[in-house]
């Protein structure tokens, strides 16, 4: 069904969207009409019983019993209908088809990473085939993080301690915008990202090139690809302005005052060790809070960033 | 005297000390209300710069660990030093003993004990603004919160300390309605208001020790790692949303129970109607003091709990609903055939009745799991609590302190101002927040300090909303300080009320009434009894 959405929800693009899309316009014109009547109730009150000069007695009408009961009971059964349907559709996006395609997801300051079954890895950028159930097994490395795709109209909170799971099955090929939605520190609004629905071949085009990323290209080249894919980018400007973390201009080779005293040269082992364990030697003035990379990039990769890091070094002066 | 009464609680006895070591409810009310507009002032300066920061795509302000701080100190500061005691330790101590017939309330050193235990903790509070403010959000979320090096631990003893303040404040009122009613004066001939501040005395005394007990959980999950929390050592962070909303839903009844208090009032008294559906009214403020500890998992339909318990609370939660219709039924109900005045505090009164429905509504999409869904954390939610709290309980609490002003100070304010700043707020704020329902509908996540620039053009307008409602507070704050001045003497009963407060004089002396009041009428029989400016 296609949906070009409406003045509150966007366009809906999952097979889920329809289902809670048509509830939310049922309680949208229930509450209308409901609405429409408060407003018209005191408008005519207001105009119709308006105070002329001195007031006199009023009515001593104050108690009707029918009215309480029809008061009580008409909202009572539209809320358990909106309760009954609302639960129906909960359901749904928690039973997951038993075919669907898993994809690992993990979420950490700041960004999202994707594991995908036959080996291949994407960072903020998830690649799904078109109209083929999609199940997404979540956790967190550090804090909470909330995975959420308005266009699908699904959100999962992704824990530390455990697995959530959600899934959804697309239906129309296209870039949709993935949020964080939990809160998670400096970068939260950073931690952003698409899903790219696709045609089943394309899919499958995009797991097998993935797997020769980088071929044909020189290794800085690479590495400032990457250096975007992987979100090094949420933190670490390449213009040497400081953010979360320090600039990658003029990195290479200088020396670097550490947290807690003593310094750093910035040489291809400082910047490895510091893409794998960050923790170990922090820069002076930056908080801890730059996760491990361990098992997100290849050697091949970090191989990348720290040759384009390098070239960074000559181009440009502070 | 130019009309006002010599012998009053304001002008006797005199010097600070009186004021300081006072234990008259009436100097109580009025130092809370100098202490919770304060920080209205202080809430309401960071909101403005969170909205300045909106204006664009990309940081127009602060950095992001800034704006993170202003977010959180915006939600703490009104959430725990505004609104939770808004209503209840300001117009409430101020006119519950009155409404009553009594001197003053149950316990006097208790109340003014809870004034200063408010200023500790509120001292606590600005304390951690100049250590590096917390950046977590009013919610404190483990284990984000167990691992930011801002000042958590400041910021959480000071709400842990305000807790008390509230905690006694309603123990107070509840043994006050209790033990001081003026002799005739039953339960079901007590204003509304007093049925509405006992059932938040209720969920005060229940639910407060619970944020207390989170609180220090949190504050030794810090010092020590005591792993409670800490999915590391077996805890669970979840279990944090759990105990915090298991307060923190309760709270908002807390919120805007008093509220609806001021509501029952005021719309009896300026449509000169008796309340429609006293008993309906009174025991649905009950019933959702009671209903209102059986929700709080609806706020966390996507935190992983079970799809069970999520039926649950997403059932209780259309139940607590339920009594919120009733009133806002009863109240349309009372309008009709009376002799209906648009004086300021009905003005906001008929505001509340029509903000609070958008905000009711709205939470019925909400309370609908699979909306929910889609919903939850984006602006959606942050519109609809800014709907029940501020279009709900500002507006009553301003409809409250027109109604009461003249009582408190004896002078009347600008009629024709006071509709000038109540159109501004109710334009600015509708712009500001209907805006936010169709920003989070459309999946613009809350807590973001930049966003897409496909929302650029609905933050601009919430934003120029905001200052519009910025205006209207001014404007306000303006004819209210202006009529301390040169206010008209208001006489006793200016509005032609029938409670027990308006047959005293404009300020009320210190024993609140120079003869034990008899009871002749009940409080909203304006078919019986017309009452004068006397």
């Amino acid at each position: 069904m296609k949906d070009n959405g409406n003045l509150f929800l966007p366009p809906g693009h999952s097979t889920i969207a329809p289902g809670t899309d048509a509830l939310f316009d049922f309680i949208y014109y229930t509450s209308i009409v409901f609405f429409a009547i408060v407003v018209f109730a005191i408008v005519y009150s207001v105009w119709r019983f308006r105070r002329r000069k001195k007031t006199g007695l009023t009515s001593g009408v104050a108690h009707s019993t029918t009215l309480e009961i029809l008061w009580t009971a008409i909202p009572t059964i539209l809320v358990l209908i909106v309760f009954a349907w609302g639960f129906k559709g909960y359901l749904r996006l928690y039973i997951i088809p038993k075919d669907a395609l898993e994809i690992k997801v993990t979420g950490q300051r700041w960004f999202w990473s994707f594991d995908y079954p036959e080996g291949a890895t994407s960072v903020n950028d998830l690649v799904v085939p078109v109209g083929k159930p999609v199940k997404l097994l979540m956790s967190s490395k550090d804090v909470i993080h909330s995975f959420f795709v308005p266009s699908f109209r699904i959100k999962m909170d992704v824990l530390p301690n455990r697995y959530t799971m959600t899934w959804f099955e697309a239906t129309d090929t296209g870039a949709y915008d993935l949020f964080c939605t939990e809160y998670c520190g400096a970068k939260h609004s950073s931690m952003i990202g698409k899903v790219r629905v696709v045609g089943e071949r394309e899919y499958a085009q995009w797991l097998e090139s993935s797997s020769r990323a980088g071929e044909g290209m020189s290794v800085e080249d690479y590495g400032a690809k990457l250096y975007a894919q992987k979100a090094c980018i949420t933190c670490h400007s390449v213009d040497g302005k400081a953010s979360t973390g320090p600039t990658f201009r003029g990195l290479f080779g200088e020396q670097v005052k550490l947290e807690g005293g003593g310094t750093a040269i910035a040489d291809e082992n400082y910047l490895r060790e510091s893409i794998l364990n960050p923790q170990t030697r922090i820069a002076l003035g930056y908080q801890p809070v730059m996760p491990t990379f361990q098992g997100v990039l290849k050697d091949k990769q970090i191989d990348a960033l720290i040759a384009y890091i390098k070239s960074l070094k000559e181009s440009g002066s502070k | 005297m130019d009309g006002i009464p010599a012998y009053n609680y304001l002008s006797s006895p005199k010097g600070w000390k009186s004021w300081l070591l006072t234990r008259d409810h009436k100097r109580i009310g009025l130092m809370y209300l100098f202490a919770i507009m304060f920080f209205f002032l202080v809430g309401g300066i960071f909101a403005l710069m969170i909205r300045i920061q909106l204006l664009t795509p990309n940081q127009a302000l602060v950095k992001a660990e800034t704006y993170n701080q202003l977010f959180t100190l915006h939600g703490a500061v009104m959430i725990f030093l505004f609104i939770i005691p808004s209503i209840p330790a300001s117009l409430g101590n101020f006119v519950l003993p009155q409404l009553l017939g009594a001197k003053d309330v149950a316990f006097p050193r208790l109340n003014l004990a809870s004034w200063y235990i408010y200023v500790v903790g509120a001292l606590f509070l600005m304390y951690s603004i100049f250590t590096g403010a917390a950046d977590t959000g009013w919610t404190f979320y483990t284990p984000y919160s167990t691992q930011t090096t801002t000042s958590v631990i400041a910021t959480t003893l000071g709400v842990f300390i305000l807790g008390f303040s509230s905690i006694f404040t309603g123990l107070n009122f509840i043994v006050t309605i209790h033990k001081l009613r003026a002799p005739g004066m039953t339960w079901f001939s007590m204003p509304l208001f007093c049925w509405a501040l006992y059932a938040t005395g209720i969920i005060q005394i229940l639910a407060t020790p619970v944020l207390g007990i989170t609180l220090v959980l949190l504050i030794l999950e810090r010092l020590f790692g005591i792993g409670i929390f800490d999915p590391a050592m077996g805890g669970d962070p979840v279990l944090y949303q759990h105990f915090f909303w298991f307060y923190s839903h309760p709270a908002v009844y807390i919120m805007i129970l008093p509220g609806m208090g001021i509501i029952s009032e005021t719309i009896s008294v300026f449509s000169h109607k008796k309340i429609f559906g006293y008993k309906a009214i009174a025991f649905s403020s009950l019933g959702i003091a009671f209903v209102s500890f059986m929700v709080w998992g609806h706020h966390m339909f996507t935190s992983g709990q079970s799809e069970l318990a999520a039926m649950i609370f997403s059932f209780l939660t259309f139940l607590v609903g339920i009594p919120s219709g009733i009133k806002v039924f009863n109240w349309l109900a009372t309008m009709y055939k009376g002799s209906i005045s648009l004086a300021a505090p009905m003005i906001y009164t008929l505001m509340f009745l029509i903000l609070f429905t958008i905000g009711g509504l709205t939470g019925i999409v909400l309370g609908a799991l699979s909306v929910n869904v889609h919903m939850h954390g984006t602006y959606f939610v942050v519109a609809h609590f800014h709907y029940v709290m501020m279009g709900g309980t500002v507006m009553a609490f301003l409809a409250g302190l027109h109604y009461w002003w003249p009582k408190i100070w004896g002078r009347l304010y600008s009629e024709f101002w006071a509709r000038v700043g109540a159109l501004l707020t109710f334009i600015g704020f509708n712009m500001t927040f209907f805006t936010q329902f169709i920003l989070g509908a459309k999946g613009m996540p809350r807590r973001y300090s930049t966003y897409l620039d496909q929302y650029q053009p609905l933050h601009g307008f919430s934003s120029i909303g905001s200052f519009i409602l910025g205006a209207g507070f001014v404007v306000m704050a303006g004819y209210l300080i202006y009529s301390l001045f040169r206010g008209k003497p208001a006489g006793n009963n200016p509005w032609g009320g029938l409670t027990l407060e308006w047959t005293t004089t404009s300020p009320p002396p210190p024993e609140n009434f120079l003869e034990t009041p008899k009871i002749t009428h009940g409080p909203y029989d304006y078919d019986k009894v017309i009452a004068d400016n006397g």
